[in-house]
């Protein structure tokens, strides 16, 4: 079989070697825990601070705002119920949680639970292009809000949301702003900045920024307060807000890959946008009538969301057993369901199903770009002569 | 570091050191990359990576594939078991539970220990006797400060006799005693990777279930994504996950001997000194004592050892970095003692020559300062 091409990287990107070799000390060496008082345990945690540091210059944030968490799955969960469930604890008398209907299962699903609190969850539309409307985002605002979660970019289809717009409307009505920017940081033209942004809280992943499977983090700002409740109680680590021993090797791995971005980010994305630049004008050529998924003019540079004419993209990944692609995200791929995310954009199920996410990274090269055009155009070409 | 003599590290309780086939298995692990929920070939590798993780923890501490959640720790573990089995039973919680369990935001009925750190079996039956909803009772099968071993299967006798389900937080048992499932009679069991000679960053949930294919329910702590059958939501950290069952693995299967003797050595020595042992009467954990010397502050023995390459502890390493009395000696009746111990835990791969030095170090210490 041909050498396998990873193009899959909005799923989980490799671990960067780098990032490896910092871990390594903290496993073999340095065990210790980071809450020990002895030395071995003082050791452990200036690594764990050094690794907030890169995580919170990377975002252009304060030390103090980055809480580890498991990924950002958890970061999600614990930024959305526990600054709901902070606000209702003081009496706020507002009623909404507001999201996206394109948003990962991990907001969606938290924000949809606040059912239970006796809250209103509303999900708001997305265009074909998949940017949320603001004049609804304002309307819906104008029931008073707890807290508003829309992504930055979104995991199928890469589209970015005017991030900024939204955080100021958000505020404007007295809402929070959380921000998901698993799939987005390390992954723009330019440095996030939480405080250019405004952005009240935002989720990190580490396995989607070179980093380790396991660990991620949680921005929550300081200036103004935001205050949560933790998901859970326990040794009181994490300044309360998430108890249980730290995972050090995982830390510092996400702070190697923070630092890695922080360093050589830029420069990435720049070769990223050729690319795929390049991958799209073949594919357009070899492919007549070939769609994208989403805005093009803002999207992340190392994904795209391809829509095949006539044929299912489950036809064409038999054709192509050496691509690593997907059809959706990977937590609901397996579902067999047709993308919700791409439903959300008003494409029918016959549509999505037709639909392939291809998103590559640092370490996808010039040679594996041209295979996978060729690999796919041929795929299409003979899919075509065999209908 | 002052001294050139290199460190020597009696905190297993805390963290055990990495074991070499667990590292392996790490680096391999880290080195593919995929995730567990793709379909394609480098998502399916990852995904045979986790289930056969799954089934080797599956046949080290009993249990089913289809009930074996993953977590990111004991912690997690714990809460989850709590959280997703409470519904409307009352919580009931051992007096010398790890923080996990004792700071629960539910509210807890404490169950008393006796002097020697066990359940007061007695009390408990007759708790269970009079109470009109049966509980979710929590007890740790062995204390993360004495070692002290509460006796599982007759509290899971007790727990079924009425109604009761039963919690365990194995985290300092698995890998030095033998745990199972089915032979505790637990309703679930926590475990943590790096108190087994794995890394830090992984946990795991046993469930107990009458039909083994059956996936027991479980409401979670994080929703999203569907993993772990919708029971914990989150891509799993697969390193530390595959580095986990190998840790357990090896941990079940080679336990030395030699580290009771190791341990016994230092306590003997230290009686000599007038030293107390906490829970010495009670079952014990082989790895671990609790000494305690009334009158000398544990901080200045904890110094006085740090200072000279050995790294101990003074209780639980949670947040907050500072010295506080113990919980676990207070509610064993130990007031007076719980500002003096020291809690003592030989690592898997102790050499009998640190405990040697240890030994002789401590003793000078102590004939100094009494």
């Amino acid at each position: 079989m041909d050498k396998l091409i990873y193009l899959d990287y909005q799923a989980t990107t490799p671990c960067d070697e780098r990032v490896f070799k910092s871990m390594l000390p903290y496993y073999t060496t340095c065990y210790g825990n980071a809450h020990s008082e002895h030395i071995m345990g003082k050791t452990a945690l200036q690594a764990v601070e050094q690794a907030r540091k890169n995580v919170a210059d990377l975002i252009d944030a304060d030390s103090k705002e980055i809480i580890f968490t498991s990924g950002a799955t958890e970061s999600n969960n614990l930024a959305i119920q526990g600054a709901v469930a902070y606000l209702l604890s003081q009496g706020n008398q507002a009623k909404q949680v507001i999201t996206l209907a394109t948003e990962h299962k991990s907001v969606l699903e938290t924000v949809q639970s606040v059912v239970k609190l006796g809250l209103n969850p509303i999900v708001l539309p997305v265009n074909s292009e998949g940017f949320v409307n603001l004049n609804r985002l304002e309307n819906a605002l104008k029931q008073p809000t707890l807290l508003v979660s829309i992504m930055m970019a979104n995991n199928e289809t890469g589209v970015i949301q005017s991030v900024k717009e939204i955080a100021s409307l958000s505020h404007r009505y007295g809402a929070i702003y959380h921000c998901d920017i698993a799939q987005s940081v390390g992954k723009l033209a330019y440095h996030l900045s939480m405080k250019a942004l405004d952005i009240d809280m935002a989720s990190i992943s580490g396995h989607k920024i070179y980093g380790p499977k396991g660990i991620g983090a949680l921005f929550l700002r300081r200036k103004p307060r935001m205050r949560l409740l933790p998901l859970f109680y326990g040794g009181g680590q994490e300044r309360g807000l998430r108890s249980g021993t730290l995972a050090v090797p995982l830390i510092v791995g996400l702070g190697e890959a923070c630092k890695i971005l922080i360093e050589e980010g830029i420069e990435e994305i720049q070769r990223l946008a050729d690319f795929k630049r390049m991958l799209l004008q073949n594919l357009y050529k070899n492919i007549p009538h070939l769609n994208i998924n989403g805005s093009q003019e803002h999207c992340l540079p190392g994904c795209v969301n391809l829509r095949l004419p006539q044929l299912k993209a489950s036809e064409l990944f038999k054709r192509v057993c050496n691509l690593c692609l997907s059809s959706s995200s990977a937590c609901s791929e397996s579902s067999l369901a047709p993308s919700y995310v791409l439903k959300a954009m008003a494409l029918s199920d016959e549509e999505a199903f037709r639909s392939i996410r291809l998103s590559f990274g640092r370490m996808t090269t010039l040679k594996e770009v041209q295979q996978t055009i060729h690999s796919l155009s041929q795929a299409w070409l003979d899919a075509m002569t065999v209908l | 570091m002052q001294n050139a003599k290199p460190l020597v590290y009696l905190d297993a309780n805390a963290s055990e050191p990495i074991r070499e086939s667990a590292m392996q298995a790490i680096i391999t692990a880290l080195k593919v990359t995929g995730n567990p929920s793709s379909v394609h070939t480098l998502g399916r590798k990852c995904y045979h990576l986790l289930e056969d993780a799954r089934e080797t923890l599956v046949s080290c501490f009993g249990g089913s594939v289809q009930n074996c959640i993953f977590t990111s720790g004991g912690t997690e573990a714990d809460v989850l078991a709590v959280h997703g089995q409470i519904h409307q039973r009352p919580l009931w919680v051992g007096a010398t539970e790890h923080p996990a369990i004792l700071n629960i935001s539910h509210s807890k009925f404490v169950l008393p220990v006796n002097d020697k750190g066990v359940i007061d079996l007695a009390y408990f039956e007759n708790a269970l006797q009079n109470t009109p909803i049966a509980p979710l009772v929590c007890l740790m099968y062995a204390n993360n400060e004495t070692g002290v071993i509460h006796p599982i299967q007759k509290v899971s006798e007790l727990c079924q006799r009425y109604g009761a389900l039963l919690h365990v937080d194995a985290v300092q048992a698995a890998g030095r005693i033998p745990v199972n499932l089915e032979h505790l009679g637990a309703d679930s069991i926590a475990f943590s990777a790096h108190k087994m000679g794995g890394a830090k960053g992984a946990g795991l949930l046993l469930l107990n279930s009458r039909d083994h294919n059956a996936v027991s329910v479980l409401n979670p702590l994080f929703a999203g994504g569907g993993q772990e059958q919708n029971r914990r939501g989150g891509t799993q950290g697969l390193p530390t996950i595959v580095g986990m069952a190998v840790a357990a693995k090896e941990a079940c299967n080679n336990h030395r001997k030699d580290i009771a003797l190791m341990r016994d050595e230092i306590e003997i020595q230290m009686k000599k000194l007038g030293a107390v042992i906490c829970g010495e009467e009670a079952n014990r954990l082989d790895n671990t004592s609790c000494i305690a010397f009334a009158g000398i502050p544990a901080q200045k023995q904890f110094m006085a050892l740090d200072m000279a390459g050995f790294c101990v502890s003074t209780g639980s390493a949670c947040s907050s970095g500072k010295i506080s009395q113990s919980q676990v000696l207070k509610a064993m009746g130990l007031e007076n003692l719980a500002g003096c111990a020291l809690r003592v835990s030989l690592p898997w791969n102790i050499k009998s020559e640190d405990i040697s030095r240890f030994i002789d170090v401590y003793r000078h210490y102590i004939k100094t300062v009494i």
